[in-house]
């Protein structure tokens, strides 16, 4: 067991801390370092300019991707290699969160299923941040139970034809390609008539409409199709197999785990340390103390199971489904670390926005936590993929696995 | 950078987990529960054969020399196995004070004898409830002589000697705090067995009457060293604790699949299996806390105090969790004396206050904390 660097991570630790030391937009490290879940913004730019910007100039100088294959825009770095930029990039690092989509799960897909040609077109400007991705796979009908989906896709000549609808499609009105899971064939059970493609969000017929979220922010949007063509050779996988593809997806998503998970404790530690309680500084407080030391250790034990897990992949091991952890412990921690940040503040608590304590840091995190514990896969479907696939629990009885699509019962928004 | 346990490590562990099942089943244990024995000491003899108690003691005291990442595999295994035997008040309390702090002639006298299992020792810290403080030291020590009572003592009815913290000052400062080595086979000490949560480790009271003791370090270090000991004795309990959390989670799951109600698995009910998820969720939490303690305590790394305090918070919740609802899965049943839950759940609990509650580890974790921020 071993903290330190090897000679080989040393060298690239300081060769990536010298690049970084050059060549970051230090004009916003401040305002990245005291940004926080549900509020990364800058005040006197565009965030995704500048995002595309960093992006390009470590793209240019062979710093994207780093796990990537050269040959797709990418490094070919080791996992290792990969923690190590991460620590070095530091606030900067929340600048990759626009692309976390496309780089977390359309690239892997890409890779996996796509042709050779289209590899090698697609991925490297994907990799840059020149074209942004995203991913449609959730449907009113199809959220959880995402082999629900009914967006039609049928064959018409060397193209297929696109009709229906995604919803909470993040990034969509700034993406340039998505990935796209469809029904191709209503008459088998569900999980076997999908079929996943990747199309141009410009194609003709392409409406992306944005949603007003909770938080008051629009990062995800409605996506309509009507009669939208995708030609057969962007098909991703083989007609019928989409179910398989999209779970490619997301065991990549898994082995994205090098990306730090947020958890708002480093927020709330600083926070209590210079709050002045009515006896005294918070944290000399018991009460408050007990709180804090119950999230340390969730936020360390995270942190550490990363590295097991980080540890596993350098070794040549796969990153197995016991990694659905992170976000579940992390996403209700922030809720509830935003939720007491803001009790702390007592009545004044309630104020948000710029002129609220620490210009209303912990409100903006207390608004967009509801949405971390749904996206990606909802607390109580990472349990159920914790309680089957790590554990060997029965699956959940399901009513319509052998039925025919078409003949499922319907009720509800869908 | 490599966050894992060595093949020969892990290799230990398995040697030391068929070791554990074939010597140390729930019968065994059973045992030492109903009051048929203070302690299982075949098992303990068994133990000192296989070298897992000198484990970390270097081989000039006798020891195997292996180091501390080899006896926080052993610490697991134990856990896991649930072994009723003085592992944790000899090897982690004892055998570390002596690391520490012994000088040449009391390393030689006692940790060969607690590798070969000889000896059993323990540390007498308490008196009555509360926190490790050196406020709560009443015990005094003056002309080499002890007078005082603590409580409670780990395993102290069983043990052949015990590094005891007593009160050499009284500036109101650590300083006043000193250690001293007592061979409690002789004589000025009257031991009292007390009834426990968890029979299968003992709890006793000690009283020292003029008793003849020996410092153990310079005279007023005493709370500093006791600081250490705690640290890595947080650090090895957490092991155990880890290893008890995996286990009962195994059990709870195990049994989940097999018992049928409402013509089901009840492993196939969503409130179960969640339950379950929640379990392993919080063991998988602390084993990782745990490594990192691990690694902080094998290399003396400035990082041990704070790695040992979220090790412990960590261990200590982990296994309290999954012991009491490990009981919920098992629903009646494992209610009853007859299944192995309750000893799991006597366990968790005991421990969870054996090195000072949560309390204590929640100060000092932020305490420690704070100070790496300020540095
Ligand atoms: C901020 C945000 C961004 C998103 N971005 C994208 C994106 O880019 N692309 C994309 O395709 N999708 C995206 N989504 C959609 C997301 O994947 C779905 O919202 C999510 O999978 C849940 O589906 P649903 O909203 O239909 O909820 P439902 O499936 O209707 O769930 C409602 C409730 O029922 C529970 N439930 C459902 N099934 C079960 C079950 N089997 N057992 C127990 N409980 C169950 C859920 O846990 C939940 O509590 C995003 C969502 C959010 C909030």
């Amino acid at each position: 067991m071993n903290f330190d660097d090897t000679p080989q991570e040393a060298e690239f630790r300081a060769t990536a801390r010298a690049w970084i030391g050059a060549n970051a937009p230090k004009q916003y490290e401040d305002e990245l370092r005291k940004s926080s879940l549900g509020r990364t913004q800058l005040k006197n730019a565009n965030i995704l300019d500048v995002a595309k910007a960093w992006q390009k100039k470590k793209a240019d100088a062979g710093w994207a991707c780093l796990h990537w294959p050269k040959e797709y825009g990418g490094r070919g770095s080791s996992p290792i290699e990969r923690v190590i930029w991460q620590q070095e990039e530091g606030p900067f690092g929340q600048l990759s969160r626009m692309f976390i989509i496309g780089h977390g799960m359309c690239g892997p897909t890409m890779m996996a299923f796509a042709r050779e040609e289209h590899k090698r077109a697609y991925l490297p400007p994907l990799a840059s941040g020149e074209k942004v991705w995203c991913q449609l796979f959730s449907e009113p009908a199809g959220g959880s139970d995402v082999a629900g989906l009914r967006t039609r896709a049928e064959k018409d000549g060397d193209d297929w034809v696109i009709n229906g609808q995604k919803i909470w499609t993040s990034g969509a009105h700034y993406s340039d390609y998505g990935i796209l899971l469809t029904r191709t064939d209503p008459t088998v059970p569900k999980h076997k008539g999908l079929t996943m493609f990747f199309l141009d969000m410009k194609s003709p017929g392409v409406e992306v409409r944005p949603i007003k979220q909770a938080s008051g922010a629009s990062d995800f949007n409605e996506v309509y199709f009507t009669n939208v063509r995708i030609p057969d050779h962007q098909r991703l996988g083989e007609v019928g197999d989409g179910w398989n593809v999209s779970l490619t997806t997301l065991m990549n998503e898994r082995s994205a785990i090098g990306a730090a998970v947020s958890t708002g404790f480093p927020e709330l530690f600083e926070y209590c340390s210079s709050l002045m309680l009515d006896g005294g500084p918070a944290i000399e407080d018991r009460a408050v103390r007990a709180k804090l030391a119950n999230w340390a250790v969730k936020a360390s034990g995270l942190k550490y199971t990363s590295m097991r897990a980080i540890s596993a992949l350098s070794k040549g091991e796969r990153p197995g489904p016991e990694n659905s952890i992170g976000k579940l412990v992390a996403g209700s921690m922030i809720q509830d670390v935003a939720t007491y940040a803001l009790d702390l503040q007592g009545a004044g608590g309630v104020v948000s926005g710029e002129n609220a304590e620490l210009a209303g840091r912990f409100q903006a995190m207390l608004l967009r936590a509801p949405g971390t514990r749904v996206e990606g896969g909802t607390d109580e479907i990472m349990r159920n993929i914790i309680a089957e696939r790590v554990l060997g629990l029965p699956g959940d009885i399901r009513v319509d696995k052998d039925v025919p699509f078409n003949k499922i019962p319907t009720k509800g928004r869908g | 950078m490599n966050f894992d346990f060595s093949d020969d490590q892990k290799q230990l562990r398995d040697q030391a987990r068929k070791f554990l099942t074939e010597k140390c089943s729930p019968k065994a244990v059973r045992a030492v529960l109903d009051g048929k024995a203070p302690y299982d000491k075949e098992l303990w003899k068994g133990l000192a054969e296989m070298g897992f108690l000198g484990v970390a003691i270097p081989e000039d005291f006798g020891g195997a020399g292996a180091g501390h990442l080899e006896l926080c595999v052993i610490a697991e295994e134990m856990g896991r196995a649930n072994a009723p035997v003085p592992f944790s008040s000899t090897v982690y309390l004892a055998a570390e004070a002596l690391l520490i702090a012994g000088n040449e002639a009391q390393k030689k006298k006692w940790l060969p004898a607690i590798a070969s299992g000889e000896a059993i020792g323990t540390l007498a810290l308490f008196e009555g409830k509360g926190n490790p403080s050196p406020k709560t030291i009443k015990l005094t020590a003056a002309n080499g002589v002890l007078n005082g009572v603590k409580k409670p003592v780990a395993d102290g009815a069983i043990a052949d000697f015990a590094v005891v913290a007593a009160r050499t000052g009284s500036s109101g400062r650590d300083g006043d705090i000193s250690l001293f080595v007592v061979d409690l086979k002789d004589g000025g000490v009257e031991v009292k067995s007390l009834t426990n949560l968890d029979p299968t480790r003992g709890q006793a009271e000690i009283t020292f009457r003029d008793c003849k003791a020996e410092p153990l370090g310079a005279a007023g270090e005493g709370w500093s060293i006791l600081t250490q000991v705690l640290d890595r004795a947080a650090v090895l309990c957490a092991f155990e604790q880890v290893g008890g959390s995996d286990r009962a989670l195994e059990m709870g799951r195990d049994y989940a699949l097999d018992r049928i109600a409402f013509g089901r698995q009840i492993g196939s009910f969503q409130a179960v299996k969640h339950m379950l998820a929640d379990m392993y969720v919080s063991a998988t939490l602390a084993r990782s806390n745990s490594y990192y303690g691990a690694w902080a305590l094998s290399t003396n790394a400035a990082e041990l105090p704070e790695a040992a305090a979220a090790a412990r918070i960590s261990a200590t919740q982990a296994f309290q969790h999954c012991a009491k609802n490990n009981i919920q899965v098992h629903g009646g049943m494992g209610f009853t004396w007859e299944f192995d839950c309750h000893m799991y759940y006597r366990r968790a609990n005991a421990m969870a206050l054996g090195l000072g509650s949560l309390s204590y580890w929640e100060d000092q974790l932020i305490d420690r904390m704070r100070k790496k921020n300020a540095a």
